[in-house]
């Protein structure tokens, strides 16, 4: 096993030789070792917290190929691939990836990290929820007390999220204070802070936001002991070669295999914002867990 | 919770870790401020080359059905460049009829969409002054024995100053769309923090979605210098006198 340290320092013979000659900014000169070029979509949550930066980074530095990653929501994501735009995507919401994979677009997935989803509102807490265990109760009291609540709205995987907790909670969310954004996690916490308003932020985006938010955690997820409801793990998955057979599928195993590596896995550990770590990794594991694989509800019936 | 942000020198004492993280190097500025103006400038000078003949052509001709073209023309300056970016984004994705030439999230494909965006305000800009050279420059010079070449040049020079605000209409057009750009381009940045596809417009969207509004306005402010610079330049070639 190559240590962390080692792995950054070895390929500075190799690579920044090759790679120095790249960085003259015109655009026909970008290839390096490999000449080749993976493209990444993934989710805001992971883009905007700055991680993906340090991760492709290490990554380009081992195997000397550019990392374009595009942020976009995980349904925009995952679309994307579909139509072969794209050669591995990393989001988070397993019902969407599922899909992803019966379709066939998808192959070899894997459990990469998770951190959490937490419900933030404002300090006056209309709907009386601070520090409620249960997210369903909490959402059932907004709706009841029809506290403003702002919705992602744009198909991504907290709202995919959100949806499954007002379906748990059994309430029907409408009216004039369930607001749709259809924005990205940045912007509603921008609007959430204005409003003021509820709204379900993931850990991450929450901790990374750049301006001032007066707007507090009021359910914590489960890092902080709350309901395993509010749970927000991350899977990456490549693009199916057999389908789209432009797409760079050894370079998006290479890729997959060096996030979900103890290297890639100890560069998420150890990334912190603001001294706080933000994604605990869960690749690598001397407990076999199968469902990673595959669909979450397949069964080998399923055939 | 997480401090506001109150600055953006780089050095300085009293920031969160946030702030150091972010690469907003020179580096990375200039890598926006390159790709912004290498896409523009390419999309407004192939527009113009398309632009100024049909402005020509069209401002020089009769024919059945001119007002038509032109009402198409004026219609192309207001094309949402939201629209244009997925229309370009279904030609050149893997799926659409450019997908063999790995287009999509490239300059390429962005210079594509802002050229759609560009081309229609140059001609309609080109085209109204070309229009409004008055009758008796033309004649005169038909009268000392031009041919219709010597003719449309003497119109161009006659209009110049109206073809270089449409150049510049066009530039503005191009350089401060973000719709299409994001949808093409994706907004990608290398490891090293340099710019692939990130744009000013981009680069300030960003910014503003992780609520960093401050460093989000610097960036506005480069876009906003950048373009008073370049009217500047094409003013002073074209002669000054507007």
């Amino acid at each position: 096993m190559i240590q962390r340290r080692e792995f950054l320092a070895a390929p500075v013979g190799g690579v920044t030789a090759a790679l120095a000659g790249c960085t003259g900014g015109d655009g026909g000169e970008k290839a390096a070792i490999l000449e080749e070029t993976l493209t990444l979509t993934t989710t805001t949550s992971t883009y905007d917290t700055g991680l993906l930066d340090v991760v492709n980074a290490a990554f380009e530095d081992r195997y000397g190929v550019d990392v374009d990653a595009v942020a976009l929501g995980t349904g925009a994501a995952l679309e994307t691939a579909r139509s072969g735009d794209s050669d591995v995507v990393l989001v988070h919401a397993r019902s969407l990836e599922d899909a992803f994979i019966r379709e066939g677009y998808g192959v070899n997935r894997r459990d990469l990290m998770f951190n959490d989803f937490a419900v933030v509102g404002p300090e006056d807490d209309p709907a009386g929820i601070d520090g409620m265990d249960e997210v369903t109760a909490a959402f059932r009291a907004i709706a009841e007390t029809e506290s403003t609540f702002i919705s992602r709205g744009d198909d991504s995987g907290t709202h995919a999220k959100e949806l499954a907790i007002w379906d748990e909670a059994g309430v029907e969310p409408g009216g004039e204070w369930y607001r749709v954004a259809g924005s990205g996690m940045g912007e509603v916490l921008t609007q959430a802070n204005q409003t003021p308003g509820y709204t379900l932020a993931d850990r991450g985006s929450y901790r990374s936001h750049g301006s001032g938010l007066d707007i507090s955690i009021r359910v914590e997820g489960p890092i902080e002991g709350g309901p395993e409801l509010l749970a927000n793990p991350y899977g990456i998955v490549a693009v199916n070669p057999a389908v789209h057979e432009n797409v760079n599928y050894d370079l998006a195993m290479s890729y997959i295999g060096f996030i979900t590596s103890r290297a890639g896995q100890e560069i998420i550990e150890e990334y912190t914002v603001g001294g706080e770590q933000l994604f605990f990794p869960e690749s690598v594991s001397g407990d076999p867990n199968f469902q990673q694989y595959v669909p979450g509800d397949w069964t080998p019936d399923d055939e | 919770m997480i401090e506001l942000v109150s600055s953006v020198v780089p050095v300085g004492g009293g920031f969160t870790p946030l702030v150091v993280d972010f690469p907003f190097e020179r580096n990375y500025v200039e890598s926006i401020i390159y790709v912004s103006l290498y896409v523009s400038l390419t999309a407004v000078l192939l527009g113009t080359l398309v632009s100024l003949p049909i402005a020509i052509l069209v401002g020089f001709s009769q024919f059945p059905g001119k007002g038509f073209v032109v009402a198409l023309i004026n219609t192309g300056m207001g094309f949402p460049s939201v629209v244009v970016g997925l229309v370009v984004l279904f030609a050149v994705s893997n799926q659409g009829p450019l997908g063999t030439f790995d287009l999509v999230f490239t300059t390429e494909a962005m210079i594509m969409s802002q050229f759609v965006l560009a081309t229609p305000v140059i001609t309609g800009v080109s085209l109204a002054a070309v229009t409004s050279v008055e009758d008796g420059v033309r004649d005169a010079a038909y009268a000392m024995g031009g041919t219709r070449l010597d003719v449309a040049l003497v119109t161009i020079k006659e209009a110049r100053f109206g073809i270089a605000t449409g150049i510049l209409a066009g530039l503005g057009r191009a350089i401060s769309e973000v719709g299409s750009v994001l949808i093409v381009g994706g907004n990608i940045v290398s490891a090293d923090g340099t710019s692939v596809t990130r744009t000013l417009t981009t680069a300030i969207q960003l910014e503003a979605r992780q609520g960093r509004f401050e460093l989000a306005m610097i960036l506005g402010a480069i876009l906003v210098t950048l373009v008073l610079l370049i009217n500047g330049i094409v003013l002073r070639l074209g002669g000054g006198r507007v």
